[in-house]
């Protein structure tokens, strides 16, 4: 063999090399362990799919889990038995984290599966012999554990100069290469060949540390036997030099551009272990299942190499090489300037780990402590990849990853040598693996944030294309009519002319629209700089704001004139039409007009010596009366126009009186808001006052627009739709009046929380707010009667009116459970903080959820009573089409109530056991509050699900009532469909309950604390069952006979 | 063309507006903490240096003088100065968002750096002509930047290194400039006529 | 008394001349939109929760552009404080408790078993990381999610638990090692080998 032309890579060090302790005795084979681990994530990219399950017998060599995706590798089973389990357990990992593992229990048998050998590799397509491979699970197995596949194939891209063999070792300790190489040599030069065959190098080289004369003269021996073309080259002992880019550096010179792969540069590296693993796997169709492992250290008493099954815990092996317990300082898995440290013995042996040492305290000591860098630059001498550590370390220090990043730091080996020579011991290596990971981190989620924002900007186009579609299909409803009388009294051109001005008037609405939010940013700012004082910014800002608001106006005096000319282009039918359109102008700019009366008002109360502002407000409030004024105006004319249609235009006002309503609601809840943050401002609790008079007052007026509303509509045929209209008004006020509750209450909890002095003022806030609520939710049940005794007299649209009725109820007891709910976590809350001043919470808490929990009690009771009455009413009615949907409406409903009531107790029930977990010193008092909340939450529940059977039973008994009265053939499929449905309902019926009965049965085997009750609970969910059953059969029964 | 060139190392180094003169101070603490910020900084102020050093110059002779007015000097000079100053930050802010961003506050600050109004004064004290003011102004300029990058670039690391607690932050920042202001009088030497 | 009136006059003529330059320059350099808003959006975790009382992270980076604190934004944290900070070169402030608090990273998960398919979370979700139809089980894209809460309130029978993502082997970073401590002051370099060898 002509000796091969070693270059040199920059630093490195000489480490005492202490390899002779493990070569003193023969490779050793430590018998079965009591179970294997097999981690699923052996091997760099994803984890491994498993293909067993517990309780699976598998063979020797058999498949456990296959890859799962392109950088992933397969799992094979190292030894014949029993999977008793795939859970997590802690793994060789630096971070001494668990992971999902399976765990094998050996039957001892070793009984191989079938192995089928790759015989005819030399003829097979390059991509098959690559796929076995991996279905071999075969991995890099030097260090990372990467995919010997996706290596071979990235290998690929370019023709190979080099194929090198990285037989270095350089590591201390280490010497299961050496030992691999003496044991196995023909099967390492076989398996190489194999490998050369696959890449197709020009060059193989077997680059080996010249401290293994006996591996270099077998291997010499060997391949001058053969007359291979295989070449060894000798390289001076240097750690790093095992690391595979310096290896090639020092086998070929080249280096390694930064980022790239040796395949870039036409070099494919490959450890001695995966060579042999190929060999088996080729020649003998054995999966990579043993490796070659040093078990060394002065802990041990028989340090040595052994052949070892993948997944054998490393306590098995250090009992099987004689380890002293009392001196086994740290165990350390790899060698001691790369590997990490394990916490416990029970991590198992995986593909990558090379030597497991188990040092004593005087072999490795624990670190010293870290001192200041003292700038010797002695880590610059040793760095292998010619980085700058000092700097490198500065940055880390400092969180400057992007310089950090800049200076390199991800061509860093983490060879540990900077930290070895440093005179300080200033832990280089895991300074930089902290960056790299921090940089990985940030650059993950900078893609997710990426990828969110994508989502978000898809979903909104979409909402947004949506919104536009529903705009045009609106548009295109409400323009074929006036279009169609155009086109009966006036010229085409008339009616081509109205959507130009539609159109014009849109864009000049969108321009206003986006004028005004610009308009508000800067009073925003404005505010914001008088806060701060910044003088020269008031000044500009305030500028920009007269400029803004000019604009402003500008555009509204455009829509102002583009408005009237939409009327006139529109033959008179569209006068009406033109009137409401005027009105809605004008409407807008009184709401303008008023808002920026109230911002500028707002600003004057800052600022309160303001004379341009004061002047400002003067002129808004001019402007808001000639707005009104206008508006008055635009009334009347509506009102003029409306006289041949008055109800669209009693509508319009009725909508205007809602708007306002709901406009005095928002600005109330703000000035509420902004009185619990700064609850001593006396001008804010002011105008929350006047807000509320506002709202009262609009109230009023809404009341008025509706009485006016009836007074017109009665005469119309649409006297339902009306109501409906009426009804979901009411239903939005209340809505609003409890979300101020809601916000009023939470405002109540802060300022009990700061102990603030203000607590009387939210209190009472609270309550009126509480009130109102109950007021709307009184005014709610109210009009409820009118449209009864209307719909009443109109039969037809009956059901349409109950079912509104159950809507809403439906809403009111939602809301009121949020309400139970919101209290109770409030409570719970206060609970967890252990409040000192705990009885006037208890006083005041409890109170206001035995208020909530009664108001739902009575909703709940409403809703029973309603229902009874309604179907009174249907039945009264007698028609049969309207009342089956009714009848389903009604069980939606309560099936809905009953999915809340259940979420109730389960929250109950969840209090309970994380107040017992806190294992709570006054647990009396708990025990006496949430069992009885439970409890009462049961209670409900039972309420619900009786109620449930009795409302089938009218709907059972309607059908046949229906059936009596309508003796026409006509009228014979209805009472059929229905009664399907109805057979629907029941088998879902008693499906739910079994489910429950699982679910709850589920339950007591987790929680065997409550047994009895939940025993309790399955034995009413099994009544349950056989009723809704029986009552099936029933109506099967029913079916048949029809 | 010597005597150009001997303003050029005058003002750069032997009499360095910074370490030598004094001058200037406050920006050369207060952006001196990034890199980035100070050589933006540097350029704002080299912008801002030469140009108001030359219209203080065409102020002073083409207007105060044939007046003689040459009392109002200061005040005039402000006013140029000022103007010089806004002027810049429109450009920059329409130039280069980020550095207006980065600048901030300074940017309007450069207004009463005193270097600017020392330049000028300094150019009317020393009789300069047309090109030496303009070239006084860069000079000062010049070394302005100069010492501000070398000792942002210093504070960069010294931020990161083990500094003595009561010493952090400004502490060795001024110890440092004054280590500099040192080493600057050796200069001193350096041009012997 | 011409002298000073000669003063004035120069002065005020100066000041006119100066005016109008910058006035010229007012127009000339006009700068229209702010490019930063892009730069700082960038930097904000895209949730598109709304805690800053924004809708959305755009409208934030706006606002902050236009003067807002920068610590309006409980998902990035303190984190995203320092590089908004470091942006705009501004003093890094602790995060605004009033829009909440900093906590480790969660992912929603709904209870499927307890979802009566009401698609209340699905509308609410900013980034359509739930899916699911009427009446039908819901269930949530664990990779989309971004932790925001927003589908937690509108649920009506609270099946939607914020579940915190863990570490695990692939997530798990190194810890930044504890620096120089007081305690290692005591100790002198040679001392290492000494108490080593005992």
């Amino acid at each position: 063999m002509q000796a091969f032309d070693i270059f040199s890579f920059h630093g490195g060090i000489h480490p005492p090399e202490n390899k002779a302790q493990s070569l003193q005795l023969p490779l050793g084979r430590p018998g079965l362990p009591n179970e294997l681990i097999l981690p699923l994530g052996q091997h760099i990219g994803q984890s491994s799919r498993p293909l067993v399950k517990a309780g699976d017998k598998v063979l020797k060599g058999q498949t456990l889990a296959i890859n799962n995706g392109f950088l992933s590798s397969f799992l094979h089973a190292p030894t014949s038995g029993t999977i008793t389990a795939i859970e997590e357990r802690l793994i060789a990992h630096p971070s001494g984290l668990s992971d999902l593992c399976v765990i094998l229990q050996p039957d001892g048998l070793e009984e191989w599966q079938a192995l089928e050998p790759l015989v005819d590799w030399q003829t097979k397509n390059r991509t098959d012999v690559l796929a076995y491979l991996s279905e071999m699970g075969i991995v890099g197995m030097g260090g990372a554990g990467f995919p010997t596949q996706v290596k071979l194939q990235g290998a690929n891209k370019s023709p190979l100069t080099h194929f090198i063999i990285n037989a270095a070792e350089c590591e201390p300790y280490i010497t299961a290469d050496d030992m691999l190489i003496r044991e196995k040599t023909l099967e390492l030069i076989l398996g190489i060949e194999v490998l050369q065959h696959l890449v197709n190098a020009s060059q193989v080289v077997i680059g080996i540390e010249d401290n293994k004369p006996t591996a270099i003269k077998l291997l010499n021996d060997l391949l001058d036997e053969r007359n291979s073309t295989i070449k060894v080259a000798v390289v001076p002992t240097k750690y790093p030099s095992g690391g595979e880019k310096q290896l090639i550096q020092l086998l070929t010179g080249k280096e390694v551009p930064s980022g790239q792969h040796p395949a870039d540069i036409g070099i494919l590296c490959q450890n001695v272990g995966t060579c042999v693993a190929v060999h088996d796997a080729v020649y003998l169709g054995k999966p990579l299942i043993s490796r070659f492992t040093t078990l060394t250290g002065d802990a041990l008493n028989a340090p040595q190499n052994v052949e070892v099954l993948l997944g054998t815990p490393v306590s098995h092996l250090l009992a099987y090489a004689e380890s002293q317990d009392n001196r086994l300082h740290r165990l350390v898995m790899g060698g001691p300037m790369m590997g990490f440290t394990l916490d416990s013995p029970q991590v198992p042996v995986v593909k990558t780990s090379n030597c497991i040492l188990a040092a004593t305290k005087e072999e490795l000591p624990p670190p010293a402590p870290e001192q200041a860098c003292i700038r010797c630059g002695m880590c610059e001498q040793a760095c292998p990849v010619s980085l700058l550590p000092q700097q490198l370390l500065w940055f880390s220090k400092s969180q400057e990853h992007e310089k950090a990043e800049h200076h390199n730091l991800f061509d860093c080996i983490e060879c540990g040598a900077c930290s070895y020579v440093c005179p300080s011991s200033i832990p280089l290596v895991q300074y930089y693996r902290h960056s790299k990971s921090s940089i990985r981190e940030a650059r993950e989620s900078a893609v997710k944030a990426d990828l969110a924002k994508q989502r978000f900007e898809a979903r909104k186009a979409r909402q947004d294309a949506e919104a536009a579609e529903k705009e045009a299909k609106r548009l295109a409803r409400q323009k074929p009519a006036p279009t169609k009388d155009a086109s009966k009294v006036a010229p085409k051109a008339a009616a081509s002319a109205a959507p130009a001005t539609n159109d014009e008037a849109k864009k000049l609405k969108v321009d206003l629209a986006i004028a005004k939010t610009k308009l508000k940013k800067l009073e925003k700012q404005l505010l914001s700089a008088q806060e701060n004082e910044h003088v020269e910014e008031i000044n500009n800002l305030q500028l920009q704001v007269t400029d803004q608001a000019n604009q402003v106006k500008d555009l509204e005096a455009q829509m102002a004139k583009v408005a009237p000319a939409a009327p006139v282009a529109k033959p008179t039918p569209a006068a009406q039409d033109s009137a409401s359109d005027e009105l809605k102008k004008a409407k807008v700019d009184l709401a303008l007009v008023g808002v920026k009366l109230k911002k500028a008002q707002k600003q004057l109360d800052e600022t309160p010596d303001d004379a341009d502002l004061k002047q400002k407000v003067a002129d808004l409030q001019a402007q808001q009366q000639a707005a009104q004024a206008k508006l008055d105006q635009a009334g009347a004319a509506t009102q003029v126009a409306a006289k041949s249609a008055p109800k669209p235009a009693a509508n319009d006002e009725l909508k205007k009186a809602k708007v306002d309503l709901a406009l005095a609601g928002v600005k109330l809840k703000k000035a509420q808001k902004q009185l619990a943050e700064a609850p001593e401002d006396a001008e804010l609790k002011q105008k929350v006052a006047d807000l509320e008079a506002l709202q009262k007052a609009a109230q009023t007026k809404l009341d008025q627009a509706q009485a006016s509303d009836n007074v017109t509509a009665k005469p119309a045929s649409g006297e339902a739709a009306a109501n409906g209209d009426e009804l979901k008004k009411l239903k939005i006020d209340a809505a609003i009046a409890k979300a101020a509750v809601k916000k009023v209450e939470k405002a109540l909890k802060k300022a009990e929380e700061l102990q603030a002095p203000e607590l009387d003022t939210l209190r009472q806030q609270f309550k009126d707010a509480q009130q109102r609520a109950s007021e709307l939710e009184h005014a709610l049940a109210n009009p409820n009667a009118q449209p009864k005794t209307t719909v009443a007299s109109k039969p037809t649209q009956n059901s349409v009116g109950t079912a509104d009725e159950d809507k809403k109820r439906k809403v009111d007891l939602a809301i009121a459970k949020a309400g139970i709910k919101k209290a109770e976590k409030n409570l719970a809350l206060l609970k967890e903080q252990g409040k000192s001043e705990a009885d006037i919470q208890a006083s005041e808490w409890p109170q206001k959820l035995l208020d909530a929990q009664q108001k739902l009690a009575q909703l709940e009771t409403a809703t029973p009573a309603a229902e009874t009455a309604s179907a009174k009413k249907t039945s009264t009615a007698a028609q049969a089409q309207p009342a089956a949907p009714t009848n389903a409406d009604d069980d939606k409903k309560r099936k809905i109530d009953l999915a809340i009531a259940k979420a109730g107790i389960k929250k109950a029930e969840k209090n309970l056991a994380l107040l017992k977990e806190q294992g709570k010193s006054d647990e009396a008092i708990q025990a006496s509050e949430w069992p009885q909340k439970l409890l009462e939450a049961q209670q409900k529940l039972a309420q619900l699900e009786s109620t449930e059977a009795p409302q089938s039973n009218p709907a059972k008994a309607k059908p046949s009532t229906i059936e009596a009265s309508t003796s026409e053939p006509a009228n014979d499929d209805a009472p059929q469909a229905s009664l399907a449905e109805q057979i629907k309902q029941q088998k879902i019926a008693v499906a739910l309950a079994k489910a429950q009965a699982n679910k709850l049965a589920k339950k007591l085997g987790v929680e065997p604390d409550n047994a009895e009750q939940v025993q309790i609970e399955i034995a009413q969910l099994k009544d349950k069952q056989a009723q809704a059953e029986h009552l099936l059969e029933q109506l099967m029964k029913q079916q048949e006979s029809q | 063309m010597t005597e150009y060139l001997l303003i050029l190392v005058s003002t750069i180094l032997v009499n360095n507006f910074v370490l030598v003169q004094f001058l200037g101070l406050c920006p050369f603490m207060g952006v001196s903490g990034k890199l980035e910020t100070s050589i933006g900084m540097a350029m704002a102020t080299t912008f801002v240096l030469t140009l108001s050093s030359l219209c203080s110059y065409l102020t002073f002779t083409y207007i105060l003088q044939p007046f003689g007015l040459e009392y109002l000097q200061t005040i005039s000079f402000i006013l140029v100065i000022a103007v010089v100053v806004q002027f810049t930050e429109m450009v920059v802010h329409k130039t280069s968002p980020l550095l207006y961003r980065v600048l901030g506050i300074f940017l309007p600050l450069i207004t009463t750096n005193c270097a600017v109004l020392g330049v000028a004064l300094q150019n009317i004290s020393k009789q300069n002509d047309f090109v030496e003011s303009i070239l006084y102004g860069f000079g000062a300029a010049v070394g302005f930047s100069f010492v501000l990058v070398l000792f942002a670039a210093m504070r960069e690391r010294i931020n990161v290194a083990d500094v003595p607690v009561v010493f952090k932050g400004s502490a060795i920042g001024m110890i440092t400039a004054g280590l500099m202001a040192l080493a600057f009088m050796g200069f001193t030497a350096l041009v012997q006529i | 008394m011409t002298t000073v009136l000669l003063a004035i006059g120069i002065l005020v003529l100066l000041a006119l001349v100066f005016g109008g330059i910058l006035g010229y320059a007012n127009v000339r350099f006009h700068v229209e939109g702010d490019p930063i808003v892009d730069q700082i959006d960038a930097l904000l975790p895209q949730t598109q929760c709304g805690q800053c009382g924004h809708p959305g992270c755009r409208p934030y980076a706006e606002a902050i552009s236009n003067g807002e604190a920068i610590n309006h934004c409980p998902p990035g944290g303190q984190a995203t404080i320092q590089a908004l900070a470091d942006l705009l070169d501004v003093e890094a402030i602790p995060l605004d408790g009033d829009h909440g608090t900093e906590s480790a990273k969660r992912v929603a998960v709904i209870r499927e078993d307890e979802c009566i398919g009401c698609t209340k979370c699905i509308q609410a979700c900013p980034v359509d990381a739930i899916l699911g139809a009427a009446k039908q089980m819901h269930t949530v894209i664990s990779d989309e999610c971004t932790g925001c809460d927003l589908c937690v309130e509108p649920c009506p029978v609270d099946c939607i638990d914020m579940v915190e993502v863990g570490v695990n082997t692939k997530t798990w970073s190194w810890d930044k090692p504890q620096g120089v401590t007081s305690t290692s002051l005591n100790i002198i370099a040679t001392d290492r080998q000494t108490e080593a060898a005992h």
